[in-house]
């Protein structure tokens, strides 16, 4: 299926090391690729300090990448120079953060804070116009149009996010990077906010890169997810593969270790311990083990993964 | 089996610039031997002041209106500050939420550990180095001889978890209270630690009273479950009860609101948001964000209706003059499998109090 899907994101290689070169090198993340699709959201999950942030702000250029590139509908994204240019690919790429309360200025008014992508990309041409918008953006993400002149500590966590929505909508994105969007977020909040990021990718026909841990929520949203360890993407493929058909120990040890909301289960579930390989030379790489289905793997261990995939649908 | 703890009719407000606020509005609650009491609810439903109050932490502009909290039958609102340092950490313990802020940065941990042990157990420093080398190594630290010298940041969050967890099981203490203890912690860490707290609980048969707000993890570690709402404890049962045969529309909306493997189409979410307890809404606070709800709702406050000897909501939907309503899907489900079970005559709630 994903062949004749159009490519939007292109992952290619991309390595990013801190303080590279010294011996406080961290390679936070080491030769990872994907791709992402028109219209889809891609999952990225890991522990922390596996390098799924790191990957999204390499993404939209909050890093220049150490080595390996970044194309963007066809661009690399790091090559992209002058003003203008870079004016385009801020719009067209937005990010919503992970904390509500750290990411909208304190001092400026609900209005100022979502039109500032209008203003700079002077997407209106009249304070009318302006304003028009900003009461349409609000009313988009579910927030009343009154609350424009209002400051950010007035509001509860869940309409902070939402606010965080409106300004990345604002400037008409194609393509959003959710950093842990929902995780400062009470449950029955974060089903509200979740529900809404989906409406609006139907309607507003965006593409999501949600980053995540909550591996419950990231199988509810996502289309394809990616498991990351260490810097390394250790699994690909679509979100049902990924939980029903795990294939790395990696992502068996992840799943292992969530609880669900269900006593009865709890009590006969087992938790799987993740003990990384030692390596022996052989070259470890991405591989296809059925269509959509990669795993980070070795050469020999092919057969046995093609195996247990089978094994799956017994 | 017997209660270690009773909270009866507990009232606390705070004082604000704006008012008063109502944080609590009448909980009651008991905590049995060996239990394990799981506390579920929003930002704001009262859960950690609930608890901060049987440790007497409060802070200055919070007010104790009314209301008994019995520990082995004496009350703790009523002890002096100096009773209380006598309780704290050596009957009744707590472990927070963020394990980066709540070891002193300062001092070793070997020495933090030890501390519990020479306040209220007057060990002299040889023996409380000792002990707290076994607390440390019990809570599977490892190389725990040698790294009892390094500071809190020497350690990841998981093992400072484990040296905060030493430290409240110190003294062994009856009551130990866990405030979101796994929330900042990753998945394969908080297993870890919540298998770790169960393992010790065996061993020292401390009863606990966790706050969570992860119903995953309520599922894994509880035996009871109270749902607090806006300052009061809207469904109290055991972990059975409360998962498969929820009766309390709010109780239904955090259930269904989480997404099992399985949820497909769109996400129940409960809509709008918690009640201003500066002024509390006349009647049910649910009322408004209650798909339910009814006239009477917003009249008058629904007392605590039976369901079992263990299980209580409160909710009218259970007054017998109530029409019968139909649950979320989601909900609906879960009971049948209740129902099932129940017929079937499997025990309701392994482990459970029933």
């Amino acid at each position: 299926m994903a062949d004749n899907r159009e490519k939007i994101l292109e992952v290619k290689h991309l390595k990013q090391y801190f303080n590279a070169g010294t011996k406080n090198e961290v390679r936070a993340v080491d030769d990872v690729s994907f791709d992402i699709y028109k219209g889809e959201t891609f999952g990225l999950v890991g522990e922390s300090g596996s390098g799924k942030s790191t990957t999204g702000r390499s993404i939209i250029r909050l890093y220049d990448p150490t080595d390996g590139e970044i194309d963007f509908e066809g661009t690399k994204v790091h090559n992209i120079s002058g003003k203008k240019d870079m004016l385009q690919f801020r719009r067209d790429m937005q990010m919503i953060f992970q904390d509500p309360y750290a990411s909208l200025n304190p001092k400026m008014k609900i209005r100022d804070i979502i039109a500032e992508g209008i203003d700079i990309h002077g997407l209106a041409s009249s304070q009318a116009e302006r304003n028009k918008r900003v009461n349409e953006l609000l009313e988009l993400v579910g927030l009343n149009p009154d609350h424009a002149t209002r400051y950010p500590h007035e509001f509860s966590g869940g309409q902070r996010q939402r606010i965080g929505i409106a300004r990345a909508l604002a400037v008409k994105p194609k393509f959003i990077v959710a950093d842990e969007p929902i995780s400062a977020l009470d449950v029955s909040i974060q089903a509200q906010v979740v529900n809404l990021l989906m409406e609006l990718q139907k309607s507003q026909g965006l593409t999501f890169l949600f980053i995540a841990h909550d591996l419950s929520m990231v199988k509810y949203i996502s289309d394809r997810i990616g498991v990351m360890n260490a810097g390394k993407l250790l699994e690909l493929a679509p979100a049902e593969d990924v939980y029903n058909r795990p294939l790395h120990s990696y992502t068996e040890s992840l799943l292992s270790a969530v609880p669900l909301p269900d006593p009865e289960y709890e009590r006969s579930r087992r938790r799987t311990q993740y003990v990384p390989r030692q390596a022996n030379g052989e070259e470890e790489k991405m591989r296809e083990i059925v269509p959509g289905h990669f795993v980070y793997c070795r050469e020999s261990e092919v057969e046995a993964l093609k195996q247990k995939e089978a094994a799956y649908h017994k | 089996m017997s209660n270690i703890l009773e909270v009866k009719d507990l009232n606390i407000t705070f004082d604000t610039f704006a008012g008063k606020v109502q944080a609590i509005r009448g909980v009651n609650f008991d905590l049995k031997k060996g239990e394990t009491l799981a506390i579920v609810g929003e930002s704001g439903s009262g859960k950690s002041v609930t608890t901060r109050s049987i440790m007497r932490l409060l802070s200055q502009n919070a007010n104790i209106e009314k209301g008994e909290i019995l520990f082995n039958g004496q009350d703790l609102v009523k002890k002096s500050e100096k009773d209380m340092q006598g309780i704290r950490g050596k009957e009744i313990a707590m472990i927070f939420q963020d394990p980066m802020t709540s070891l002193n940065p300062t001092t070793t941990i070997g020495k933090q550990v030890a501390e519990p042990l020479r306040i209220h157990q007057n060990m002299n420093k040889e023996e409380a180095h000792a002990r707290a080398l076994k607390l440390l190594e019990l809570v599977g630290l490892p190389n725990a001889k040698n790294r009892m010298k390094q500071y809190p940041h020497q350690f990841s969050g998981g093992q400072r978890q484990r040296i905060v967890i030493a430290i409240a099981l110190a003294c062994s203490p009856e009551i130990l209270i866990a405030d979101e203890p796994t929330t900042a912690l990753d998945v394969t860490i908080q297993a870890q630690i919540l298998e770790l707290m169960k393992q010790l609980q065996s061993k020292i048969d401390t009863s606990i009273i966790f706050i969570t707000h992860d119903l995953g993890v309520v599922a894994n570690v509880a035996d009871r479950v109270a749902v607090m709402y806006a300052g009061k404890i809207v469904e109290v049962g055991t972990v059975d009860e409360i998962f498969y045969n929820p009766q309390h529309p709010y109780t239904w909306g955090l259930l269904a609101s989480m997404p099992t493997l399985e949820t497909e189409g769109s996400l129940y979410a409960i809509p709008g948001t918690p009640p201003d307890l500066l002024d509390p809404p006349k009647g049910d606070a649910f009322a408004p964000r209650n798909a339910y709800a009814m006239k009477i709702d917003t009249e008058y406050e629904p007392p605590m209706f039976k369901i079992s000897d263990t299980h209580y909501a409160a909710t009218w939907l259970l007054h017998e003059d109530a029409p019968a309503v139909e649950p979320p899907a989601e909900i609906k489900a879960r009971q049948e499998l209740f129902k099932k079970r129940y017929a079937e005559g499997h025990p309701v709630a392994e482990g459970g109090t029933v």
